[in-house]
């Protein structure tokens, strides 16, 4: 189980700055839920995190160790990235697409071993697509094909795993089983979502972020108030507990007239 | 839907699962059987291809005499062929089917490098500019006379890297370059020096000397020497063999260079290095033999058709692929309308182009 230490990121477009100093932490197999609307920032704090753009100030490190000293190649044997929405370009297997997890573990010309084989074996059924795997990727529905991305990256044996919106395309079971999953493995999980509720009922510790800044963390339950969520994403909401297990519970009443760019939330 | 997603990890949690390893292991024997198999159609192919030709000689003939020069001639089960005959073979057809297989194979893995890397399935060798600054420096030598007495093939060759020079500067070396500016790059540079060329043929250019320009423009084999064929096989293996070295990063890039990265591949390095290899190949497959259309879009296509998408067996099979295609067209090219001899990269556009089409419609199901 890895430990994630972002401080101070700031990072900036053509002068723009789409994040200012960004302090973010992730520890022992916890669920971070990185929060926030459409543009707040949280695909570009999931790159700065993944080492795959570099910060203008600030640091980024994994266990103590700064990225800055880590080669890709070690540092995909303990993190790896599930992006949103990719696509192949070639029409590979749902099992060469989980083999690619391996890649930072295998030589030029090696073959895969027998221990990669189990590795790829035990994340096609940890993701429940045992079955599929010998069809084309292409064939695959899109909740699918976000599972294979999944099961690649449990592939990778990670110790950490950045995830960008992984339920975007899931059905509500499979949304529920995902999170449920990240919270079981003992890998330290930074997962951008969109759903506030998931985020409340599976993340240990959310994010808030707003124009490209911390707007608040902590525990959803003294994170997640009516109040921040007016303000963030300018929807008026009800916040409760559910009556059985008691999370938290979100309702969504109506977009307020006070945040003009962003009035559509929880997708 | 079958399976629950936090089911712990089984090593056989079902029938299918459980038949996997079988499989696989086929598969993975499949890979260099497949590999060895086209390796014997390739060699198959060079020595028959020999055979063709204006003047009839027996086929073990043919292949007494190449063992000779290539020292088994301990070996051969014929008497040694009158001089004529000897180097009619070993002089004229003998390193033109050579240089046919190296072009075609470094044609075919140019094609597949690019595709991969710019992830973009209607990239092909010339993509990067290369075939332009060639043909540049092809006119430039000839009509020119820059260089002072080099053949056509080296002011082709130069031109071609220099092609590729101003596209790397144009790309402020490729670090952050995205997919799309490198093929739109590629644009430009390719449509700088067509317009550099057609200038100098407008100006200089007299109608013999332009047909013999236009002739090597359109693609042929036919200037094969020894001397000219070492160099190209040279520089062609060298090239194929370090582009090989990048094959498990190429699969890394399925989606996409951040997805690469994230993998552990160093993507900035690997795409230079690739973009670097495949230009030097390309330059040198046409500055030998022109711009050979279609084989270096085809040929890959054609094999990830064929089941094998991941690079470590689409790149040796591309490079075998191509290879045997180029050698049988150039056969047909120089025999089928003897005396006079067809452009190979005539024959490649007519049968590559409804080929394309049989490709995009795979593509599409």
């Amino acid at each position: 189980m890895g430990r994630i230490n972002a401080t101070d990121l700031s990072w900036s477009v053509k002068g723009h700055r789409l994040l200012d100093n960004i302090d973010l932490a992730a520890r022992d197999g916890k669920v971070v839920g990185l929060l926030g609307p459409n543009g707040s920032g949280k695909s570009t704090l999931l790159r700065l995190l993944a080492g795959l753009r570099r910060p203008d100030t600030g640091t980024v490190e994994y266990d103590e160790t700064n990225l800055r000293d880590l080669s890709r190649r070690i540092l995909a044997r303990r993190l790896a990235v599930v992006e949103q929405d990719v696509t192949a370009h070639n029409h590979v297997s749902v099992r060469q697409v989980v083999e690619l997890g391996r890649t930072p573990f295998r030589g030029r010309f090696d073959a895969l071993t027998e221990h990669d084989q189990q590795v790829i074996d035990a994340a096609l059924s940890r993701v429940g697509i045992a079955d599929k795997q010998h069809q084309s990727w292409h064939t695959l529905s899109g909740g699918e094909k976000q599972r294979v991305q999944l099961a690649r990256a449990l592939a990778q044996e990670p110790r950490e795993i950045l995830l960008d919106e992984p339920t975007n395309h899931l059905d509500i079971r499979y949304q529920l089983e995902l999170l449920e999953l990240l919270g079981s493995l003992r890998v330290t999980c930074v997962v951008a979502l969109h759903d506030l509720n998931l985020a409340a009922r599976y993340c240990h510790h959310v994010v808030v972020l707003d124009h490209g800044q911390v707007f608040a963390a902590g525990p959803p339950e003294t994170v997640l108030t009516a109040e921040l969520i007016r303000s963030v994403y300018g929807v008026e909401v009800l916040v409760d507990r559910e009556p059985t297990a008691g999370t938290l519970r979100i309702t969504y009443l109506a977009a307020t007239t006070s945040r003009t760019d962003a009035t559509v939330v929880a997708g | 839907m079958t399976t629950n997603l936090h089911e712990p990890a089984r090593r056989v949690p079902d029938p299918i699962a459980g038949s996997r390893p079988t499989s696989s292991r086929l598969r993975r024997a499949s890979v260099p059987a497949v590999i060895l198999l086209a390796s014997v159609g390739l060699l198959t192919s060079i020595i028959a291809a020999s055979l063709f030709g204006s003047a009839n000689i027996d086929h073990l003939d043919v292949v007494s005499t190449i063992m000779r020069h290539i020292g088994l001639g301990e070996l051969a089960p014929n008497p040694p062929l009158p001089r004529l005959l000897d180097a009619l073979i070993w002089e004229s057809r003998f390193p033109r089917v050579l240089l046919s297989a190296f072009v075609g194979a470094a044609l075919a893995v140019s094609g597949a490098v690019l595709q991969a890397i710019t992830r973009n399935p209607l990239a092909d060798p010339y993509l990067l500019g290369v075939s332009s600054g060639a043909s540049t420096g092809a006119v430039a030598v000839i009509l020119l006379g820059i260089g002072g007495g080099i053949s056509l093939s080296t002011g082709a060759f130069v031109g071609g890297l220099v092609a590729f020079g101003l596209l790397l500067v144009l790309l402020g070396g490729g670090r952050v370059a995205s997919p799309t500016r490198v093929v739109l790059t590629g644009v430009l540079v390719s449509q700088f020096f067509a317009a550099i060329t057609s200038l100098i043929l407008m100006v200089s250019g007299d109608a013999n000397s332009t047909r013999g320009f236009t002739y090597w423009l359109l693609g042929t084999l036919a200037g094969a020497r020894w001397d000219g064929v070492t160099f190209t096989v040279v520089i062609i293996l060298a090239g194929l063999l370090a582009i090989q070295f990048f094959a498990s990063s190429l699969d890394a890039f399925t989606f996409g260079w951040d997805s690469a990265a994230a993998l552990g591949v160093n993507v900035t390095a690997v795409r230079i290095w690739l973009m670097v290899l495949t230009s030097l190949i390309t330059a040198a497959a046409v500055a030998a033999s022109g711009a050979i259309g279609f084989v270096g879009l085809l040929v890959p296509h054609a094999v990830r058709i064929l089941g094998s998408p991941m690079h470590r067996s689409l790149l040796p099979l591309s490079a075998v692929l191509g290879a045997i295609l180029l050698i049988w067209v150039d056969t047909f090219a120089r025999t089928a309308f003897t005396p006079h001899e067809l452009p190979a990269g005539v024959i490649t556009a007519l049968l590559g182009a409804p080929a394309f089409a049989l490709v995009l419609k795979r593509l599409e199901s």
